[in-house]
């Protein structure tokens, strides 16, 4: 059984952030839930997607967060407690039915997690969503620790019916994916069916609708601004004349420096767990109690804004700091040492840390960038895309997904990574403004995400450049989620159906269509140098299972390469064209880590003498 | 209890995530209130994995520069560039068998000899128990056990409020079936390494 099934309230558990909000929100009764992956958030619906194949609850991989969002709202709109999730950039992608689905509200419970990345351990940017709540006037809830996490998500959903609004739940990566000790409580019987009761006058927003709505959304925001004043989620700790305004794991950085100073007694903290909107007389009482106050956020200073206008509006004048030069960057993640430094100075209080180590006679290291896998279809691609396009001036706009890594020495293909689904869309204004040949990469589950609608404009407008989809049967750099091409046979799971990538290709009207494998090198440098000559748009599909998911299935078939002592001349091609991690240096000779090396033969290939051979063969 | 901060850094694959995890569970069945984070994603793509563990009354879940009490390292070069967690006093344990990343051989960046590595440790923090951890683990039937052997010495270093008893319990339930007897004959022989 699921651990996370486990009937046992008031037993404690070792849980990932993750998972304890997973917990939550089946102790809060969830019964429908859809996510599109992405760090940090993915574990969550790795415990949804594998506590449905045991429970009644349902659970989907939706092809991207907009689907993924739209889907919950008919859920949750047809009386069904619901939940979304996805990462910071997703309620991008999510944010058209987001801002609409906030008039439109919901019947049943809609809780939507965003899990915000600052420091970018996992993302292309570190933006703060809780503007999502302010600027589509949603009740935003934000936990500072694991065990808040579970607790606070069940009265999320609470939440939500009470006002009829889906509810913004916000996490940073170190809620997450830190892990705590979490205390089970009662799983109650899910209602997996609803109904939807036509309404037209609230679900269909043509402009006459949606003036009424606006009008209403207001108003609810004001019952929500109340209930903010009454949650038990925004409280102050601790006494003193000197103010803290912190929220998620700031708050914890800051109760732990208070401790750690002896300042009990003089500081005071206020945590905002509600977070919008925000508890204004709250807020205005703890100001009217303080000589100082600094507030502790990372990222934008979307607190300390609005403290300062309600200070204002009080005619308040006490000094009120926060982002600044001397004190908190909008920048990455905080620290308890950092958030400590800042409250000792700006309260004047002194301060005794340790001192970390000088860095002092350390050598500069070698940097240990994360790389393509041994045995990765990508590193075959993209070996034979340089290749093949050697001597030509050719940009290579890519997409989000592992085969990112590819832009890293020594492969060098990626010029342009923005967004999901960007690949194709770029090529298009590449292709059109630049004299130079484009070859774009997408991987299988960013094409269905989004790059399939950048294709089929680059069909209607007649572009001019290469599509090369990585179809590795999975979404491998999130942890190996289905998508829509994924046989899902193979993992024991019915009533699912698949969606052929070529036929789609075709159907667009895309004329020039290859479909290969990855590792026969010569086949696809000859497949790309035809594309690439072709005039108009061309595709080629190289379908090649990740070589971790096919481990997983027990699939991985092949046998170790060795290197042949008495064959090889040292050209090192193996080791300076391919950066894969089986290969090893010793004495100025390349070998192969046996333990590493799942035979995919592409540096038998790539070696001009033909030194790379199956290891049992010598 | 007063806080004790331990950092463990390895390259992902050595099962930095699965030490600290039995780490974690050990200290829950002892009582001990415990905390972890981690950094995800690149474990399997061969990128540095680093864990903090915060142990006691403390409600923070990272570890700031200067401020491991313990530091683990599962390879000798990761050591050195994680060391800015230490301060003078941290007690810091070293696999001293190379993995060096594939930049190393293709010429962006030389990989430091193990001498400066534990000479620098050595000068820099209050204890090193430095060893080939790895040799361990194969003696004890797999170089992936390596983990295991160093959550052993870490565990004999006694700096930890954590018994051994309550770590062989961790690994009997929360490592797999087929392992156990193994990770048990590991645990023991870093334990003994850090007498």
């Amino acid at each position: 059984m699921h651990k996370l099934l486990t009937d046992k309230p008031g037993e404690s558990m070792f849980l990932l952030g993750n998972e304890a909000i997973a917990r939550g929100a089946m102790e809060a009764g969830v019964a429908f839930t859809s996510t599109y992956p992405g760090t940090p958030s993915s574990e969550l619906s790795l415990n949804f997607f594998q506590m449905s194949r045991e429970s009644d609850l349902y659970f989907e991989y939706s092809t991207n967060e907009k689907v993924s969002l739209e889907v919950a709202a008919a859920a949750a709109n047809s009386g069904v407690r619901s939940m979304c999730m996805m990462k910071h950039v997703g309620l991008n992608v999510a944010a058209d039915v987001l801002m609409t689905l906030a008039y439109v509200g919901v019947t049943g419970g809609l809780v939507i997690l965003t899990a915000d990345d600052p420091f970018m351990f996992s993302s292309q940017n570190e933006q703060d969503n809780r503007y999502y709540a302010k600027f589509g006037g949603l009740p935003m809830m934000e936990p500072s620790s694991v065990e808040e996490a579970k607790e606070m998500v069940k009265d999320a959903f609470e939440l939500s019916e009470k006002l009829k609004r889906p509810v913004l739940f916000r996490t940073t990566t170190r809620i997450n994916h830190s892990t705590s000790v979490v205390t089970l409580g009662e799983l109650p019987a899910r209602k997996t069916k609803g109904d939807f009761i036509k309404d037209p006058m609230r679900c269909v927003t043509v402009p006459a609708v949606s003036r009424g709505l606006h009008v209403k959304l207001l108003a609810d925001l004001k019952k929500a601004q109340e209930m903010a004043e009454a949650s038990p989620w925004n409280f102050v700790e601790g006494k003193g004349s000197l103010g803290i305004i912190a929220n998620g794991v700031s708050y914890t950085y800051a109760a732990d420096a208070v401790k750690d100073l002896g300042a009990s007694e003089r500081i005071k903290i206020l945590r905002m767990g509600f977070a919008n909107p925000m508890p204004v007389a709250m807020i205005k009482d703890f100001l009217k109690g303080c000589e100082k106050v600094l507030v502790i956020e990372e990222g934008e200073p979307f607190m300390e804004e609005a403290v300062k206008a309600f200070a204002q509006e009080e005619g308040l004048t006490l000094p009120i700091a926060g982002k600044d030069e001397k004190l908190f960057s909008r920048l990455f993640e905080f620290d308890p040492a950092m958030v400590r430094k800042n409250i000792a100075s700006f309260f004047d209080i002194a301060l005794d840390a340790p001192a970390p180590v000088n860095a002092q006679g350390v050598p500069d290291l070698p940097i240990r960038p994360p790389t393509l896998c041994a045995g990765c279809s990508h590193r075959s691609v993209f070996y034979a895309a340089k290749k093949a396009c050697e001597g030509m001036d050719v940009v290579f706009p890519s997409d989000i997904g592992c085969y990112t890594l590819g832009f890293l020495p020594p492969l060098g293909m990626g010029d342009f990574v923005v967004c999901m689904g960007a690949s194709s869309g770029t090529a298009c204004g590449f292709s059109t403004v630049t004299d130079k040949k484009v070859v774009a990469f997408v991987g299988d589950s960013t094409f269905f995400h989004s790059g399939l609608s950048g294709l089929i404009n680059g069909v209607f407008n007649n572009h001019n450049y290469t599509l090369v989809i990585l179809d590795n049967r999975t979404t491998a750099m999130t942890g190996h989620q289905p998508n829509p091409g994924v046989d899902m046979t193979e993992l024991a799971m019915e009533n699912y159906n698949t969606v052929d990538i070529e036929a789609i290709v075709k159907a667009i009207g895309v004329k020039h269509v290859s479909t290969i494998r990855a590792f026969n090198v010569k086949k696809a440098i000859e497949t790309i140098q035809e594309a690439v000559a072709f005039e108009g748009i061309s595709v080629i599909i190289v379908k090649e299972k990740c070589a971790l998911y096919a481990k997983n299935l027990k699939q991985l078939k092949g046998k170790p390469f060795q290197v042949n002592p008495d064959k090889c001349k040292n050209h090192m091609e193996c080791i300076n064209a391919l950066g894969c991690p089986a290969f090893y240096v010793k004495d100025g000779k390349p070998g192969i880590h046996a333990h590493v090396c799942v035979g995919c033969a592409l540096c038998a290939q790539a070696c001009p003498e033909n030194a790379i051979v199956p290891a049992r063969s010598l | 209890m007063e806080p004790k901060r331990l950092i463990i850094v390895a390259v992902g694959g050595q099962g930095n995530l699965l030490a600290s995890h039995v780490l974690g569970e050990a200290a829950l069945m002892s009582g001990v209130p415990v905390r972890m984070s981690e950094i995800h994603g690149m474990a399997q793509r061969g990128g540095v994995v680093e864990s903090a563990l915060v142990f006691g009354d403390a409600k923070s879940t990272i570890i700031s520069d200067g401020e491991a009490d313990l530091f683990v390292s599962f390879e000798p070069c990761e050591a050195l560039r994680a060391l800015k967690k230490c301060n003078a006093n941290t007690v810091a344990i070293t696999n001293t068998r190379p993995l060096p990343p594939f930049t190393a051989f293709i010429g962006r960046g030389t990989y430091p000899d193990l001498e400066t590595v534990t000479e620098t440790l050595k000068n820099k923090t209050g204890r090193l128990i430095a060893f080939d951890a790895t040799a361990l683990a194969e003696e004890a039937g797999n170089p992936m056990c390596l983990n295991m052997v160093l959550l052993g010495t870490l565990i004999g270093t006694g700096v930890l409020p954590i018994t051994a008893d309550s770590i062989r319990e961790a690994i009997r339930t929360r490592t797999k079936a087929d392992f156990v007897e193994m990770n048990l004959a590991a645990f023991e022989k870093g334990f003994a390494r850090a007498a």
